[in-house]
């Protein structure tokens, strides 16, 4: 059934989500989600703590199990018991607050690990798509560098590298420069500013509203579990409708 | 008199109470039968002394029994710890179940059921006679000790880690085999060093099993050296023993202490 719901590429959004709720025993953090981003968009979550906005985020590649609703990616209901879980994550690149990168391998080998075990691809190619990557990021000297030797800035760009490196149809951020000092953030956004401009598709949780504002092309404002507010970024931010969305952007701005 | 001047007083006290003590244990001991007591001439000459089969027979056998106890205690140890924390419930029950009963036991108690129990309730021995009997009897108990350090370990490698590689798209074995194991052992090797020299002093056990003249490790090469053989009737060859046990274990207790301190060091 999944296969005969995918139309030509394109027409399906990349991500759609409907009715999701999400409760961990009886406290309720999602109340009925509906939310999309298309092919080729990205599309910036902002809220308050607690409002529900990286649990969304996880819940797209199930990294948290949702209670209720469907969750789609490029058409296929990942919540399908056929649905290879695996295969639909490997397509979707995830960035974390904290890198999460293995301290255990360098830098190269953080790059290639997953190609190999997931794509099966060959030691020469998943170095030469590594390195890539690594240059894509600016940090091709550190290739054999172990990561405590990076500063989180570098961390996070390899991490980055790391997702890409599975030529990924989408790219999830769930607050990714959160964890990082002021003077680090920068570099950080202009990678992921970058990969806007050449079309990868984005849904990225975030405090920066600077970025949101110049390189979303959607902006969704959560509270209390349920999406509040969202449209173009301009707008959403300057002119709000919500009186909640105005009373946190007065506070963030 | 001050507080300070109370203290050195105490001070000075004490030391005189202790050289006293070394004097008269000096002037009332005779360090002539002491000697050929516990140090006797007879016991530790090069050729012809005790030192040849405790460190030929007794040594290397004890180095040797406590490799393949370790090895198969480390295999069973990491089966349970898996099966500890497994998603199916019943592993989880029956890896509880082990490790609380083995571990609530004396391992005498184990390798004697393996050395003799089993032979006298079905006329069958574990393969490698009495000896692999209390060597399946050590690895059955010292698996439930380092099952239950790998299970921590494992433990202790952050969340996110599993999240990462599972978000790559690997499979829950190419997780644990290639991003959370390495990081959980590096995580225990102090702790498992220490079951290591637990296990070379719990190969003394091994004695009251009873081993061929040629299987003996080395606490049971010095019991056969108390009565028989040069230094007989003299404790001298279980001083030997406990050197050339100090001799494994000291190096190896400082090297646990070493990796402790580095590992606090190390910044995560």
């Amino acid at each position: 059934m999944t296969a005969s719901l995918t139309p030509e590429a394109g027409t399906v959004p990349a991500i759609e989500i409907r009715g999701l709720h999400k409760h961990y025993g009886r406290h309720e953090v999602l109340k009925g989600i509906d939310f999309h981003v298309d092919s080729g968009q990205v599309v910036c979550v902002i809220g308050p703590s607690g409002s529900g906005k990286s649990t969304l985020l996880r819940c797209v590649n199930r990294l948290e199990e949702p209670s209720a609703g469907e969750i789609l990616i490029e058409g296929l209901d990942i919540c399908d018991r056929k649905v290879d879980l695996d295969e639909v994550r490997s397509r979707i690149g995830m960035v974390f607050q904290q890198f999460n990168l293995f301290p255990h391998l360098s830098v190269l080998k953080n790059l290639t690990l997953a190609q190999r075990n997931v794509r099966g691809r060959g030691k020469d190619e998943a170095v030469q798509i590594a390195r890539q990557n690594l240059e894509k990021v600016g940090l091709s000297e550190k290739e054999s560098a172990y990561p405590a030797h990076l500063s989180g800035g570098q961390q996070q760009r390899v991490a980055i590298a790391r997702a890409l490196s599975m030529n990924p149809d989408m790219m999830l951020f769930d607050e990714p420069t959160s964890a990082l000092d002021p003077e680090l953030v920068g570099d950080v956004l202009g990678v992921m500013q970058e990969l806007a401009q050449e079309g990868m598709t984005m849904m990225v949780v975030t405090h920066e509203m600077g970025f949101a504002r110049e390189v979303g092309d959607k902006l969704v404002f959560m509270d209390g579990g349920v999406v509040v507010e969202e449209g173009r970024p301009v707008d959403v931010l300057s002119n709000p409708q919500h009186e909640r969305t105005q009373s946190f952007l007065s506070k963030v701005l | 008199m001050t507080r300070r001047e109370r203290a050195l007083l105490v001070q000075v006290l004490l030391y005189a109470v202790l050289a006293a003590a070394v004097v008269v244990l000096a002037l009332v001991a005779d360090w002539a039968v002491i000697k050929e007591n516990f140090w006797s001439s007879d016991g530790i000459g090069w050729a012809d002394g005790n030192w040849g089969d405790l460190i030929t027979t007794g040594m290397v056998n004890t180095i040797k029994y406590t490799a393949i106890a370790f090895a198969g205690g480390l295999a069973l140890g990491l089966v349970l710890a898996l099966m500890r924390l497994s998603p199916v419930a019943p592993y989880r029950w029956m890896a509880t179940a082990y490790i609380e009963f083995f571990r609530g036991l004396p391992a005498l108690v184990v390798m004697m059921f393996m050395g003799f129990g089993l032979p006298i309730a079905f006329q069958w021995t574990p393969p490698g006679g009495t000896v692999g009997a209390g060597l399946i009897g050590l690895i059955l108990v010292a698996g439930a000790y380092m099952a239950e350090t790998l299970r921590a370990g494992i433990q202790a490698v952050p969340k996110g880690q599993t999240e990462a590689a599972r978000s790559l798209g690997m499979r829950p074995g190419a997780t644990t085999v290639k991003v959370v194991l390495p990081q959980a052992f590096r995580i225990v090797i102090p702790p498992l060093t220490n079951e290591f020299v637990l296990l070379i002093k719990d190969t003394a056990l091994l004695f009251l099993l009873g081993a061929a003249a040629s299987e003996r490790e080395l606490t049971s090469v010095a019991r056969d050296f108390l009565t028989s053989g040069p230094s007989a009737g003299t404790a001298t060859s279980l001083i030997q023993a406990a050197l050339l046990y100090l001799i494994i274990t000291l190096p190896l207790t400082q090297l646990v202490a070493w990796l402790e301190r580095r590992q606090r060091k190390a910044v995560r």
